[in-house]
């Protein structure tokens, strides 16, 4: 019997055509013949870019619904198919070299001194303002929360061109500029935020209108900014419902406050639910998963007293931006013949790309010290989930451990040693890497999570693989198959390689060996009011939860029906996310508030990524997770949605609103 | 654009099939008079790879081409159902029934609204005009069948599609969505057919006017 890598029984003809297509395409790669015109000299690529179907060795275009694992980046010419016995179905991205562009690193936000027209409590709706509601802060405290504090930025969404590849043309994207005359950047400027210090955010949409000649192919430029997962009011949250148009803008206030402020932990919150890394993103409704494919996405950092950013102080973490370097992961795809990023419309499973993107770039290496860093990895999406290793190519054998310290942005006790960490879209984690250890040489990190198709992470049955491992050509090692297919080390996608001086060099920061303390686990002992029930699943393709659809309303009066139940503010619920939906994984996020996993399927979280405060929770194939949560401080609408972003915009998603004691609800299953 | 060489792009005008029914700019084939843009292309590739065109039958048995008659420069909404469907159709196409009512005089001048059917073994031209009726579609609502080869291609080409070839092959189980699009400016999204009435004509109304529009708790 023999297999392909989806699991299907193929023919040994078939079987060995497969093969034939690897190995064909590893000898084109080697003869140098990578390019659009060899392999139309040859007479091998057609023009939809699709490889011909010759002795097997064939590709097809993006716009499937199954695409296949991207090119296997060992090589230093990645040719946009994989060298896995795969059927010929792959994608294929136009070939691009790895690791000739250094990491880019976001620019820090610049402040504004003021702007014009003054930010207001009430919605500015003649000077163009699309707010749903007066700034809720400077109604509890207006000495504490002005509501024009001294910190002003002034956030434009623009569309530019960038070079993602050297072996690509420019690309049209979007992303923000900050007003300081440094233009416009995606991922967006960083911004470095403190506890303590409110700021406010004038985002306005300067996207360009519409037309058959400015729109590449995907992308709808109305827009609305989720600052994911502040402690924000609503009104200032992003809410999917609240975007706009171009011209118009919106005031977002962001108070960078403690949960339980103005509640159980008044009047400067409770330490423990310190936030770090977060970033913000469109979250226009049903069109997320294009707007964010296209650009608009930004790391948002918070430090506090402990958390300083200095490795001199507080916790002595490693110092920003120097040594902590947010890095946002995403894949892409670009059309073969024109080199242009495409985007498949027309997907509903969810998206994945043959290229890999850090920091908006292909492939980049990063030059570094012998010495500790703290990276904040971030999952973009828009559908793929990554499994990271640290790989040294000269020893494939040897385990490279490091350090998982937040998850979700939130710090963790102490550091925990893990040798990977597996992330989902709008999951992050921070980790320490040490890369003293590593002085002189190049290492990797490296994404061995196999993945086929927009449904999670690959749940393959070993035995299928374990029949096709005669041929070594062909076959993959599952290490664990209850956790999903890992490939072997150097099998996977090498998404950022680290070049490491050989230098050494003073590190004042603290070594996680010795097992530091950072905060406390806030206590999940509070009695929840309710226990809330939410099915996620898959009715006649229409992505649903409790069997119910996305729904902003129209107009005002038509808003209010769309909440689906109502929070008690200030008190604790628990809620069980039950996964109906066959095969797939659900990543779920819930804004406001961030949750504690208590268990999945009954028994308590094990995983180091399950153990911390999160803000999204993978929910697997037949599993139902039990979340704690306290809803504090704020009051008004906020969603809670599969943040693969393509179920999001296909309905996955649903409206609550946290309300006064008194007017909330007793919806068991909403 | 700096990596699209005239040649290559003599060479896709000359060897994509369709180039010339899609190219806007495009004089016969192989002899662009502007050279297309990277929009031009994207919206070739849209079509190529999504929008077949394949010959269909309407309700009152007129024969169309799908790209060039039904898509082509216009505001689309794409829904499949078969006539003896019991479970998802009707309730789509009574939701739509509402829908229509609602885009009032946009619709059949700024928006189309096609449904295919599944099974067009069943579903021939006097059965889709029976159903059409039995729901009051209004003109502006087209029913379509065709050969199932070529239904498939459509259906596949919009992505209503499981990837459990199993579950796919399953016609009650079939996708329930109403695609929307603006072909021209390359907008398209989808909703679920049997989402509220209300926001199911909102979201359509976003490809009919794409220039302007925000959110309900905005303004």
């Amino acid at each position: 019997m023999y297999y392909n890598v989806f699991g299907e029984k193929v023919s040994k003809r078939r079987f060995k055509e497969m093969c034939d297509a690897a190995k064909n395409r590893r000898e084109l790669i080697a003869a140098g013949l990578t390019s659009r015109r060899d392999l139309f000299k040859m007479g091998l690529l057609t023009a939809s870019g699709m490889l011909v179907a010759k002795s097997g060795l064939s590709a097809r275009a993006y716009g499937q619904t199954q695409t296949n694992q991207p090119p296997s980046s060992g090589q230093n010419t990645s040719p946009g198919t994989n060298q896995n016995c795969v059927p010929g179905n792959q994608t294929a991205s136009p070939p691009t070299r790895a690791f000739i562009q250094a990491l880019p690193i976001m620019p820090i936000a610049r402040t504004v001194a003021a702007l014009n027209p003054a930010p207001r409590e009430n919605p500015n709706i003649g000077a163009g303002e699309v707010r749903s509601a007066p700034f809720q802060a400077p109604q509890i405290d207006a000495t504490r929360f002005p509501v024009i504090p001294s910190i002003l930025y002034k956030m434009n969404q623009r569309q530019f061109t960038t070079s993602q590849s050297p072996d690509l043309p420019l690309q049209t994207m979007w992303g923000f500029d900050d007003n300081s005359g440094r233009g416009t950047h995606s991922p967006g400027y960083t911004y470095q935020a403190h506890y303590g210090s409110p700021q406010l955010t004038r985002n306005t949409n300067s996207l360009p209108l519409v037309t058959q000649k400015n729109n590449t192919g995907f992308g709808f430029p109305s827009v609305t900014t989720h600052l994911h997962n502040a402690h924000n009011p609503s009104e200032s949250d992003g809410n999917p419902c609240d975007f706009y148009a171009n011209g118009h803008f919106c005031d977002q206030y962001y108070p960078n406050v403690l949960a339980g402020f103005n509640s159980d932990h008044a009047p400067n919150g409770d330490i423990n639910e310190s936030l770090g890394t977060l970033w913000y993103h469109d979250h226009r409704v049903d069109f997320t998963s294009q707007n964010t494919y296209k650009g608009l996405v930004g790391f948002y950092c918070l430090f506090n007293q402990l958390d300083t950013g200095d490795e001199g102080t507080g916790f002595h973490l490693p110092s920003f931006p120097q040594f902590d370097i947010p890095l946002a992961f995403n894949d892409k795809v670009y059309d073969p013949l024109t080199g242009q990023l495409v985007f498949d419309l027309f997907n509903l499973d969810g998206i994945l790309g043959d290229k890999f993107l850090v920091n908006g770039v292909v492939q980049p290496f990063l030059q570094v010290q012998p010495r500790r860093y703290r990276f904040r990895l971030l999952d973009t999406g828009p559908s793929r989930f990554y499994e990271f290793f640290l790989t040294d190519k000269n020893n494939l054998s040897a385990t490279n451990p490091y350090w998982l310290i937040s998850t979700d942005g939130n710090l963790l006790p102490n550091p925990i040693q893990v040798t990977s960490t597996r992330i989902g879209p709008a999951e992050r984690v921070d980790v320490i890497i040490d890369f003293s250890k590593f002085a002189g040489k190049t290492i990797y990190l490296e994404n061995r999570l196999l993945q086929l198709n927009g449904q999670g992470p690959a749940a393959v049955d070993s035995q299928l693989f374990a029949q096709n491992s005669a041929n070594t050509e062909c076959a993959l090692v599952l290490n664990d198959p209850t956790k999903g297919a890992i490939k072997p080390a150097g099998a996977g996608d090498f998404l950022l390689q680290f070049r490491v001086s050989g230098t050494p060099v003073h590190d004042g920061s603290v070594d996680p060996a010795t097992n530091p303390t950072f905060y406390q686990l806030p206590d999940t002992n509070a009695e929840a009011r309710i226990v809330r029930t939410f099915k996620f699943d898959r009715l006649n393709g229409q992505w649903s939860i409790n069997g119910q659809f996305m729904d902003c309303g129209i107009g005002n009066s038509g808003f209010s029906e769309t909440f689906r139940f109502a929070v008690r503010q200030n008190s604790s619920e628990q809620w069980l996310l039950t996964n109906l939906s066959g095969d797939w994984t659900h990543p779920l996020h819930i804004h406001l508030e961030e949750h504690r996993i208590l268990s999945r399927n009954r028994v308590a979280p094990t995983v180091p990524t399950d153990l911390g405060r999160k803000d999204v929770t993978q929910v697997h194939p037949n599993e139902r997770v039990q979340l704690f949560f306290r809803f504090r401080d704020w009051l008004g609408k906020y969603p809670i949605h599969c943040h693969n972003v393509v179920h999001e915009d296909h309905a996955m998603m649903a409206l609550w609103h946290v309300v006064p004691p008194g007017q909330e609800d007793n919806i068991l299953v909403p | 654009m700096a990596d699209l060489s005239r040649r290559n792009l003599l060479r896709w005008t000359a060897m994509a099939p369709l180039a010339g029914a899609t190219m806007a700019v495009a004089g016969k084939v192989g002899k662009p008079l502007v050279e297309p843009t990277v929009s031009d292309l994207a919206r070739q590739r849209l079509q190529q790879l999504h929008l077949p065109n394949v010959p269909l039958v309407t309700h009152e048995g007129k024969k169309v081409m799908f790209y060039d008659d039904l898509i082509q420069g216009k505001v689309v909404t794409l829904n499949f159902f078969f006539a003896k469907c019991d479970e998802v159709c009707p309730l789509v196409t009574a939701n739509l029934a509402k829908v229509q009512k609602l885009l009032g005089a946009d619709l059949g001048t700024k928006l189309f609204m096609y449904s295919f059917t599944l099974k067009p073994e069943e579903d021939d031209v006097d059965a889709i005009r029976r159903y059409r009726e039995m729901h009051h579609a209004r003109p502006g609502w087209t029913f379509l069948t065709g050969k199932l080869e070529d239904l498939e291609k459509i259906r596949k080409g919009i992505g209503f599609t499981y990837p459990d070839p199993k579950i796919d092959g399953d016609k009650t189980q079939h996708i329930g969505n109403v695609r929307y699009g603006n072909e021209p400016l390359m907008l398209w999204g989808s909703c679920p057919g049997m989402a509220r009435t209300q926001f199911v004509a909102e979201s359509i109304s976003w490809m009919i006017r794409p220039e302007g529009n925000s959110g309900p708790g905005a303004l």
